[in-house]
């Protein structure tokens, strides 16, 4: 560290926007848990910090139609131990607490989740090219260490992976990113909230330059109280995840009424398994529906040589995770 | 240098044994459980490491390192960074002060200095490795100090870059020696043996590059004081020979340089020799005329300071049906620098482990533009009883043979290449105390045969191996006529408890109170000794030295007790005397008198001496090393292939064990190291560039708490009589055998076999 920077603490969303709307090249700061990590590493150059860690609310509140409303400036562990997530949402509190470390959760936020960035090793190395630091530069990983690295939503200019759990975990329960701007609140369903890189690899949310995070809303949904998470990494616990699964079930006489199937560390963005929730939804629960819908989601897959496990290990873990759910009563 | 070695072979012929040493009888504080002298501060968060000494007027260093593996650089831009805030200076090879070569290690010759490679330090423009540091940026803080090194602009011209293992290898070469030793060693005809063999087995197990990670990263402050010498803080696990490698460097006399280390955070290795940031930071102290302090990042520890090479390895076992080796071969191929050299020892194992009329052991390097690679915690043996330890277990299945079995029957009467007596080895009896404690027998021998839901269960065994080291060395003893003692020499406390059991030796050697001793450590001018913690040396060797001192002492005390005819002493002999009760008494009865009476009535206030304790000859007389069994149960998915440690037994022969306490922690500390060896570290090094790409304990997997089972330990506890207080050093045995234990474990869990660490788990899907 560092270039010199200016720091506010902001108690509003409204006094956060007016002071964004005053300052050059200022970004929001939740936890710090990545952003300052970014600065300290040259990445990111703010020349102003603007705080929104305190902006309230603070507390999930209850929506009208029955989902709940989280707050941008809440704590990851926050959100995790909450008794209304954990019985609606259960998939949600147990990516939360599969991610990072306890005293990382601690500090970072929900909306500070949503904005993190890739670990890619040549996006954190000066000395490689990466096409997400230095816009046409090339991308070091293609030919790299790949073995962190996406087999779905690729580009020939960008293979690197979203870190998130809890983000893989929103996608599956359709969740919404509230934003504002002095303009308004504008609703971004969860899957067109982040991009995938093509040709812009640099161009990571469909966020735009004047507006905040305020929340993530949950609609009802019948199916996510019966949903988990599993995460595989390289040791038990403080790892990315190679790949991770986030699902919710609900069987009905043995036909599959509703279902949800994400994917974490496969793809530049949470993957929502839109291709085998198709197959699944209205087929009987067996192991030929699961691993059928596992195929076609995994149709497109492409390794580079280290990643190539990860289709097959998704695959399983999709299979796997689908027939715990259905052996599991329904609550 | 051959014929010196074989008279001195010849003269240990003769060497008689140690005298049975009485404190083995005696019950004080040695084979206790006492808590650390050092542990209340650290808890506290009151040690101080060298990073956390303020010193007034410091300022700031920070390196930058080169991104390109070989070349030259051609134009280095600092106007930007010398025009930032705060900035003071910065140095390139061009401003550089002129500095000698350090001096590479030489095991035989510590006195001269010990650095991991003999590369001038920033002297001239060319590039040997990535990480090479080519400008020191110096300002009033840190934070200036990294701002200005991120402006330094440096261009390059860059050489082809040599550092394919796998195109290298052709070009491999016997070195020159494998610490000391020569590159091939063996007995009868391996090659023929193994043709012939009913049974064998002929594999090849690869390791990958690891790196140290001390929870502490190097830092250094070093200030120039008015009469020209030199004054540096550095976290080295070896004080001596940083003063001494600095002292060359700069042109000084030994004693113009003091290196203080007063705690370390951490070594296993890496802060064994001088590395170039602690010269960088004196060079540049030495120009500004100010303190400057130098604490790498953890990116600059890897860019700059070297770790265990990767290595590839081929055993081959030919054995009978009754399973009694015919043939052992060890191949070992290693990777180092032609500034560094060094080989990596990972073929020691099997020169001394197992009984086999035909054995060769060859080791062959080839040489990379790297960073110079280093001792890493059990350097050689760890890596080599993966090796070994995991063809014996594929040899077991061949013949249908239990493997601690297997292991017994081959167990030697003599070591097997040395082909001297053992000084003390308990091998058999590890295996038998480890096997009733981890419940071995209730074992299927049939791989993949138990299972609780997806998760597949085995069991596995490996033998932990570490040679005995013992330097002579100096200290020096102070007895005070209050009854207290002053035990000091120049040794490192990175966290093992050497001020904790070293005090318990010298208060029962000298019969005083445990609070009457102090064990004053970490500072180069304490003795004219190059005593480091490396080895798992330390505790042996200082208890030698002390012994030494002692008993010069009590010769000394006795002399002047019997100046007066009244004194109880008088007319007894040395041997007649033993100490206790704070002074010196006869055996049989209870007349003597303390320190304090004698040094009273000579109206002296203190006795101070210091010696040197002799040649380890016994390391040339017998075979010595410590040996263990490491048991281990795995559980591994059958879908995903994660793999988790799920219980763990260590039974350790390592001599007679001076605190369990601590002794229990060294154990455990290797065993989760050598966890992360087995499992999930690995230094990925990007051969494109010749570049490492994971500097980050994000992205460097050593094992976490969860990644770590209970681990129980059964101390044998048996006096080695050729060792000081019948102690082996205990720092490194622990890591060794890990990694072939779990991989062993994996085979029986699953059915199969994983000979390249680490076993992650694609390999396993």
């Amino acid at each position: 560290m560092m270039r010199n920077f200016s720091y506010t603490k902001v108690d509003s969303a409204r006094s956060a926007l007016t002071m964004l709307g005053g300052s050059v090249n200022a970004k929001f700061l939740g936890g710090g848990t990545n952003l300052v990590d970014l600065m300290r590493e040259n990445i990111e150059q703010p020349d102003a910090l603007l705080d929104v860690s305190a902006v309230r609310p603070l507390e999930i509140s209850q929506r009208p139609d029955g989902g709940l409303s989280i707050p941008a400036a809440m704590t990851n562990t926050a959100v995790a131990i909450d008794a209304l997530v954990r019985q609606r949402y259960p998939v949600l509190s147990q990516a939360i607490l599969f991610g990072a470390s306890g005293q990382i959760r601690n500090m970072a936020t929900v909306g500070g989740n949503l904005m993190q960035r890739t670990r890619c090793h040549y996006f954190y190395d000066h000395a490689a090219r990466c096409n997400k630091r230095g816009q046409g530069a090339g991308c070091d990983a293609i030919e790299g260490f790949n073995r962190m690295h996406a087999i779905l939503g690729t580009s020939e200019h960008c293979i690197a992976t979203h870190p998130s759990d809890f983000c893989v975990a929103l996608a599956a329960l359709n969740a919404i990113v509230r934003v504002e701007s002095r303009q308004g609140v504008r609703d971004i369903p969860f899957e067109a909230f982040h991009c995938l890189p093509g040709e812009t690899p640099h161009v990571e949310t469909t966020l735009r330059s004047d507006e905040l995070i305020t929340s993530v809303e949950l609609p009802p949904s019948s199916c996510a109280g019966h949903s988990q998470y599993r995460k595989v990494r390289d040791r038990a616990s403080y790892a990315f995840a190679l790949v991770s699964v986030a699902a919710a079930l609900e069987v009905e006489n043995g036909i599959i009424r509703e279902v949800r199937v994400a994917l974490g560390g496969v793809a530049p963005k949470p993957w929502r398994a839109r291709h085998a929730e198709q197959i699944l939804s209205g087929a009987p629960a067996t192991a030929a529906t699961f691993q059928q819908a596992a195929d076609a989601e995994l149709l497109q897959a492409k390794g580079l040589g280290d990643n190539d496990f990860k289709v097959e290990l998704a695959r399983r873990m999709i299979v796997n995770l689908l027939t715990e759910l259905a052996e599991s009563r329904n609550k | 240098m051959d014929i010196m070695k074989s008279l001195v072979e010849t003269f240990a012929g003769f060497v008689p044994d140690q005298k049975h040493d009485p404190l083995l009888d005696r019950d004080g504080y040695l084979g206790k459980p006492l808590n650390r002298a050092d542990g209340l501060i650290k808890v506290r968060g009151e040690a101080k490491f060298t990073a956390d000494y303020e010193i007034p007027e410091v300022v700031y260093a920070v390196l930058v390192h080169s991104t390109i593996a070989k070349g030259r650089v051609f134009r280095i831009e600092t106007e930007r960074a010398k025009r930032a805030p705060g900035v003071v200076e910065i140095f390139t090879y061009l401003n550089m002060p002129r500095l000698t070569a350090p001096p590479l290690v030489d095991i035989q010759n510590l006195k001269k200095g010990m650095a991991a490679s003999n590369l001038p330090i920033l002297q001239d423009a060319w590039v040997h490795w990535d990480g090479q540091p080519v400008a020191v940026v110096v300002a009033e803080t840190l934070e200036q100090a990294e701002h200005g090194a991120s402006l330094v602009h440096v261009e390059y011209e860059r050489d082809a870059l040599a550092v394919s293992f796998k195109r290298l290898k052709p070009d491999a070469v016997e070195p020159a020696d494998v610490m000391g030793e020569p590159g091939v060693i063996g007995i009868g005809d391996a090659a023929k043996a193994l043709q012939e063999a009913e049974f064998s087995v002929d594999q090849l197990y690869q390791t990958p590059r690891y790196n140290h990670n001390a929870i502490e990263p190097h830092a250094t402050i070093a200030w120039w004081k008015e009469d020209g010498t030199l004054v540096v803080l550095d976290s080295t696990q070896s004080v001596y020979t940083t003063a001494a490698s600095l002292a060359l460097i700069f042109g000084l006399k030994r004693d113009g340089v003091q290196v203080i280390a007063p705690f370390v955070g951490g070594g296993f290795g890496g802060k064994g020799g001088l590395w170039n940031h602690t010269a960088l930071c004196a060079a540049a102290a030495k120009a500004l005329q100010r303190p400057v302090k130098l604490a790498l990042s953890r990116e600059g520890v890897y860019r700059s300071v070297g770790g265990r090479t990767l290595a590839e390895q081929r055993i081959a076992l030919g054995a009978n049906r009754d399973g009694k080796f015919s043939a052992i071969v060890h191949d070992g191929l290693t990777a180092t620098t032609t500034h560094g050299r060094y080989a990596e020892q990972c073929t020691f194992p099997t020169r001394h482990l197992y009984a086999s009329p035909n054995i060769r052991t060859e080791q062959k390097i080839v040489y990379t533009d790297t960073v110079a690679n280093t001792w890493m915690r059990a350097p050689g043996e760890s890596i080599g009883t993966f090796a070994l330890e995991s063809a014996i277990d594929e040899l077991a299945y061949a013949l249908q043979m239990d493997p601690i079995e297997l292991r017994r029957v081959n167990e030697p009467e003599v070591d097997p290449t040395k082909q001297t007596e053992f000084s003390s080895r308990h091998l058999t009896k590890a295996y038998q105390e480890g096997k009733e404690k981890f419940g071995w027998n209730s074992r299927p021998s049939e791989p993949r045969s138990q299972r609780n839901g997806k998760w597949l269960t085995g069991q596995g065994v490996a033998t932990a191996y570490y040679p005995f080291f013992r330097f002579p060395a100096k200290v020096r003893i102070s007895v005070s006529v209050d009854g207290k003692a002053v035990v000091q020499t120049p040794a490192a406390e990175m966290g093992m408890g050497t001020a904790t059991v070293q005090c318990q030796h010298a208060a029962d050697r000298l019969g005083l109170r445990l609070d009457q001793v102090s064990f004053h450590y970490g500072d180069s001018k304490l003795a004219d000794t190059p005593v480091m913690a490396g080895g798992s040396n330390q505790t042996a060797t200082i208890f030698g030295a002390v012994q030494t001192t002692v008993e010069a002492l009590h010769r000394e005390f006795l002399k002047l007790a019997q100046q007066a005819a009244e004194s109880p002493l008088a007319g007894a002999t040395y041997e007649d005397l033993e100490a206790r009760d704070g002074g010196l008494f006869r055996r049989n009865g209870a007349l003597g008198e303390t320190y304090g009476a004698i040094l009273r009535r000579v109206g002296k206030s203190s006795l101070a001496l210091e010696k040197e304790s002799g040649m380890p000859l016994e390391l040339l007389k017998y075979s010595m090393a410590s040996y263990g069994a490491q048991f281990c149960e795995v559980r591994v998915h059958e879908d995903t292939g994660e793999v988790r440690v799920t219980r763990w037994l260590s039974a350790i022969d390592c001599g007679r064990v001076v605190n369990p306490k601590t002794a229990v922690s060294q154990i455990r500390g290797g065993v989760i190291m050598g966890i992360g060896m087995a499992l999930s570290e690995e230094t990925l090094f990007d051969e494109r560039r010749g570049r490492i790409m994971n500097a980050s304990l994000s992205q460097y997997h050593v094992p976490v708490n969860l990644d770590v089972p209970p681990i129980d330990l059964v101390f044998l506890n048996i006096a080695d009589e050729h060792a000081p207080y019948g102690a082996r050093g205990i720092g490194e045995i622990g890591i060794t055998g890990v990694a072939a234990a779990i991989a062993n474990a994996v085979y029986h869990a699953t059915g199969k076999r994983i000979r390249e660490l680490p076993i992650t788990l694609d390999k396993l899907m």
